[in-house]
This record gives structure tokens, sequence and C-alpha cells, in this order.
């Protein structure tokens, strides 16, 4: 199962917290807008776009729809090419293959690619447990694992560090991890790197086993495909004698012909850039070159249960490429952190629930009403995804999930505006009440320089959880035509 | 085994479980553009592109590719080789099954490609005859590759549609990068620092 963070509250009290820190806003929203013009300029350039997008859509509605076929003939095709296919349930079990396969070959160390499926089923701390350590290589994951932090970005998961910050990381915690860092480190990024460079080389060059994720599973051909930039994955997957990638079972691709419209989608909608630096294809085994013991993980983890819900299940069509988060007006202010998962924004707001179900945790039922559902994500979404319509679905499951009988508030509430707006005389009755708490909060607050509720008790608090409500009007529409006859407007 | 059953019986089971009556043939459109004309713009396209990822274009002949490559290598560089290249190199050390650390002492790799793509900028390897091992043009921090002009294509689908999904393949646009930390751009992290483009005839 995924879990969430430890201990991680629900979306508005996080969002609260990170609200107030403006050091992380002022990196969110440089971090954010960069990339958002980035790659409305690539994709900008490319004049069959919303064909692709179609395109992709639709490869990956088929692929959900004939899952099963796609992972038998995924199967066979890595068989044949010397892998050997492993499947897991949940998390504990595609954590057990790892840890077996690290063991079998007798390492206390593993060299890792930057990858979503690790990351949620949390296979560090799971390998960290069994004495094996986890080396992160993405250098945004090393500052993260550096620094005992958590991801905050799909794509650049150390967005909310600033140059110093991380200096200070390398500085006090490399030399506890490996080859300390430089003693005349700067601040400067291209000297940041050099120091990752240096000190995750050893690793690389002496790593026995790699573990990756891939970002596509082609089943025709049992190809796995990796799309990184820095190199690190490169290492991970060629220089290792063994490798372990954990393949989520919705990444599967029925041929090879259909990387054609997803090496185009993904790069550009991710990083902004025409193409990725480097694209890794393998299948299974390649004699004399590379791993020649491979290990495939195909992993459900909740899968199945999204692909069940008929609204929900195109979330599976993600690829990961976070351009929701980055046009996102609530992520842009609140940050990954929020959202408590590894896979956080717009596309975490939905695909969370749909992976851990309703009804069963207080932070996770709090994602859908993470969004002012303005749907600058679906537009932007390279597989349309939409998003705003199941975070509505989700909204309304989390409203209906059984509570031990007991109704929502907002059942009861609107059972109430109900019998109130059916009947003109208990309108107006509800309007004076309203009126008269209006004048008298708007004196009472007016004293504190305030101009709005921030939180309303009773059956409503839930509602001001997530937004300020505002003080009642102190007169009714009704009763200022009334009093005036519309004169005064 | 859990209770008994396999985790792929079951996992195959809630597969079909989920889909239930929604499983239906989808059309996938493929009226994006698939098979483009290669002219001589495109090729320019292609060295273009490529120099926007700050990787060097050199372009010349194919009969002055060798003296190219000795001009793009420091002077008594270790220079790693595969088999099969078809051009001489100065310094050059065969890649007779080199460990990491061996290829790690070396200053730089010199190989061909398969196919250039235009529109991305980039140059994918599939690994075989003058390519080489995965592991040789990856440690080196130098890599000098020659792309032969017809060896470009257009776009995407049409490198797609040149390459075996069943040989290993790295696709390369530009010098390793990163954009971790502020987003600035640097070059250069685990991957060779310095990619030279020899665009020949």
């Amino acid at each position: 199962m995924t879990s969430t963070f430890v201990g991680m509250p629900a979306f508005p009290e996080a969002a609260r917290t990170a609200l107030g820190d403006s050091q992380l806003r002022a990196n969110l929203a440089h971090a954010t807008s960069t990339i958002r013009a980035k790659r409305a300029r690539v994709v900008g350039e490319v004049d069959d776009w919303e064909q692709l997008r179609l395109a992709g859509a639709a490869v990956k509605d088929d692929v959900l729809l004939h899952l099963d076929e796609h992972l038998v003939r995924l199967e066979e095709a890595l068989t044949a090419n010397g892998a050997v296919v492993h499947w897991a349930r949940d998390a504990e079990e595609a954590c057990a293959v790892v840890a077996e396969v690290a063991r079998s070959h007798g390492v206390d160390e593993v060299v890792k690619v930057k990858s979503m499926a690790t990351a949620e089923i949390e296979l560090n701390e799971h390998l960290e447990a069994l004495g094996i350590a986890a080396w992160e290589t993405d250098l945004a994951e090393l500052i993260v694992q550096l620094g005992e932090d958590l991801p905050s970005h799909i794509l650049v998961p150390a967005i909310h560090r600033n140059r110093a910050e991380i200096r200070q990381i390398f500085t006090d915690r490399m030399a506890a991890a490996g080859r300390p860092a430089p003693d005349d480190l700067t601040d400067e990024p291209a000297r940041l790197a050099e120091a990752a460079r240096l000190h995750l080389r050893e690793k690389f060059l002496r790593a026995k086993v790699g573990v990756s994720g891939a970002n596509f599973a082609v089943a025709d051909s049992g190809t796995l495909v990796v799309v990184e930039s820095e190199g690190n994955g490169r290492m991970c997957l060629t220089l290792p004698e063994v490798l372990v990638s954990v393949v989520g079972i919705e990444k599967v691709l029925p041929t090879w012909s259909d990387l054609e419209v997803f090496l185009q989608l993904l790069p550009r909608s991710s990083t902004g850039e025409r193409m990725n630096p480097y694209t890794s294809t393998w299948a299974g085994v390649q004699p004399g070159d590379g791993p020649q013991e491979v290990h495939v993980v195909l992993l459900d983890n909740g899968r199945t249960r999204a692909l069940a819900d008929e609204v929900g299940r195109q979330a599976l069509r993600c690829i990961r490429c976070s351009a929701c988060l980055n046009v996102c007006p609530v992520y842009e202010r609140t940050g990954g952190h929020s959202y408590g998962s590894v896979y956080p924004g717009p596309i975490g707001a939905i695909l969370n629930p749909l992976l851990r179900g309703v009804g069963t945790d207080e932070q996770t039922d709090s994602l859908p009403y993470a969004s002012s559902l303005c749907g600058a994500c679906y537009e932007v979404c390279p597989v349309r995804i939409d998003i705003p319509s199941v975070l509505v679905d989700l909204r309304a499951q989390v409203v209906d999930a059984p509570r031990g009988g007991i109704p929502k508030p907002e059942a009861v509430a609107l059972q109430a505006a109900a019998a109130a707006f059916s009947s003109a005389a208990r309108m107006s009755l509800a309007e004076k009440v309203s009126g008269f708490a209006g004048r008298l909060l708007g004196w009472q607050l007016g004293r504190r320089g305030r101009t709005s509720l921030r939180r309303i008790p009773g059956p409503g608090a839930g509602w001001t959880d997530a937004r300020d409500a505002p003080l009642p009007a102190a007169e009714s529409f009704r009763s200022w035509w009334k009093r005036t006859g519309g004169r005064d407007a | 085994m859990r209770d008994g059953v396999s985790a792929r019986d079951d996992i195959l089971r809630d597969v079909r479980r989920a889909v239930g009556e929604a499983r239906r043939p989808v059309d996938v459109p493929r009226d994006y553009r698939r098979e483009r004309v290669v002219e001589a713009a495109t090729v320019d396209l292609f060295a273009e592109r490529v120099a926007d990822y700050r990787a060097e274009v050199v372009r010349c002949s194919l009969d002055e590719v060798e003296a190219r490559i000795a001009a793009a290598l420091p002077p008594h560089a270790q220079v790693v080789v595969p088999d099969g290249l078809p051009w001489a190199v100065p310094g050059a050390v065969p890649d007779d099954r080199l460990t990491p650390a061996h290829l790690d002492g070396l200053d730089g790799v010199v190989t061909g490609a398969t196919v250039g793509i235009a529109e991305t900028g980039t140059i994918v390897l599939s690994h075989g005859p003058g390519e080489g091992r995965r592991a040789i043009t990856l440690v080196p921090d130098l890599h000098v590759c020659v792309v032969r002009a017809d060896q470009v294509v257009a776009g995407v689908p049409d490198a797609i549609r040149l390459l075996d999904p069943t040989r290993p393949t790295t696709w390369i646009s530009g010098p390793s990068a990163t954009s971790d930390i502020e987003l600035d751009r640097v070059e250069g992290v685990h991957g060779p620092r310095t990619l030279l483009v020899i665009l020949a005839g």
C-alpha cells in the first residue's frame, strides 16, 4: 500500500504551514514559472501536439482496458530475453524481491536510479532496515537523501532547497556516506554538481547491484525504457552486474512503435526540452554488454483498485511528467510536502486516493479538495487526464464513504439548505438571522482589523479548513430591494 | 505465494475484475506526423539542434573524418575505440572488456552512431560494431561521435522505425546535464561532460 509520509497532517493544515514559509514560496514560484515557460516554448514548436496527445491517451486507454493481455505478453517477451519476472501485489512483496536479490549476491549496498515506483513502496527504508544501503544517484534525490528530507516535486524533488542549503548539506553529510565534499566547496551549481559527480562515481564503479524503475515497458519486445538527464541512470543500468527494475503494471506499452508518441510527449511536458539528455532502452540481458542478471518486478500496489474506478482509471495513463504540478495555483503556493505523498500536485490529489481508496484516512480524503478546479492541469496533461472531473467524482466518494452511519456535515447542511430554499418564509427568516450575525460579527472583527471569518465553528468547520469564510452580508438582497427599490445601487 | 495463490494470478484476476464490462477495442488515432522526407535543411536543423544543447558540432566531408577526430582529441590522449570503427584514431585503446575503473582512467571515446534525429538534436547508439558496449560511451569524460549525414532523419517516429527494440539503445541529446539546483542548467554530472559531434557528408 502506498503510505502517507509518516505523521503527515491533512492537506489544509500542512498547506497552512507551507504558506507561512516565504523562502519555500519564493523557490516554488521561481521553479514553476521557469518550467512553465520552457514547456510552453517547446510544446509551441510542435504543430501536431494535439494529435500526439490524442494518440497518447488512446494508446494508454487501450493498455488499461486490456492490461491483463499486455502484461502476459510483456512477461513472455522479458523471459525470452533472459530477464526474471516477479509479480508484487503490494509494497511489501516488491521490497522483499529487491532485498532477496541483493542478499543472494551478498551485497550491503545498491545504487538507484530516481524512480517514483521505488519511492512509492519506500524501498530505501525497507532495505535500510535489513542493513542494505540504497544510494540515490540523481542529484536532487541525493540532496533529499543526505538531508534526511522528503521530495517535494516529481521532476525536481529538491526544489524547496536553495543553493546555500545544498552546500551545507553536502559539507555536513557527504563524509558519512562516502567521499566527503571538497573543503573549498562553494554554492555555485556547477561546483555542487561536481561534488556530487565525485561522491557518486566511486559508488558507481564498485556497485554490484543496480535498482531502477522504468518509464515504459514494451510488451511485444520486452524492452524497458528509462528517461533521464544526468547519466546516473545510464551508470546504474549499465555498470552493475545485476539489475532490478520495479515497474508499475500500468507502464506497459503494446508495441515499440508506441514509443514514437511518448518520447515526444514526455520530455517536452516534463523538463521543457525537445529531448532529455539521455534515454536508455534495454531488452533483458545483452550478452557482453551491461548487467548479466536482470530482474523485473511488476507492481500492483493499488493500481488494480484505481483501474476499477470507472472515472478515475484514466489517472493510470499518467507518465509522471509533472506538467500539472507546474501549472497548479495550489501547488505553486503550498509545495509538494503538503500533499503528504511522493505524488504531489493535481495528479497526486487523484492518484493517492485512487491507489489507497477513500474513507480510510483523513489525510488521503483531504486531497481531492486540494484544488480550485481551475482546469489548467487538464490542459497541459500530455495524456489528457481530466483531473478536474476525477477530483469532483472523488469528492463525492469521500462524502459517500461510510463512516459508521453518521451522515457527513455537508449532507446535513445541504438538507437544511434545501428546506430553506423551498419556502419563501423560511428563506426570509434565514436571511434575517444571517444579516444579524453579519452585522454583529462585522462589528466584532472590525475591532480586530479583519474582514473575513477564518474558521466557522460547528458543522461548517470542515468547509473552512480549506478556505476563509466571508462575513455574512449585513443585509440580504431581498431586504435591501424592499427598503430602497434599487435606487441607491 | 500468499494463501496458496501466486501474486501473478491475483494481479491478473484483479485486473480482469477491475476492467469488467469496460473491455473494448480502442482505436488509436495515428494522424500525427509519422513519416517525413529528409532534405538538405533537415541535416542543417540537426546540426543546429545538437549545438543548442551546448554540444560542439563540426561539419566536414567523409574524407576529412579522421583528421577531425585527431583534431578533436587532446595531445597524447588515451581513447577507447569500439570494434568495427571505420576510422583510425590516434591513441586508440581497443575495448578489450575494459573494467569500469580502467575506463575511468581514460581520456575519451570515439564512436559512430545509428541514427540522428533532426527535430530533437538527438543521436541514437544501438551499441553494435563501431559503437561498442554501453559502458565505453558513458564513463570517459569526452565523447567524440561521428554521425554521417545520411543517418539523419527528421523526427522521432522516423528514428523509432529504424531501430531494433531487442538491441540496447542510448539516446543522447547533448552532454549530461542537470537542473536540480534552482533550475540552473549545469552540463556534466555523470555522463561525458564534453560531447563533440562530427557530422560528415
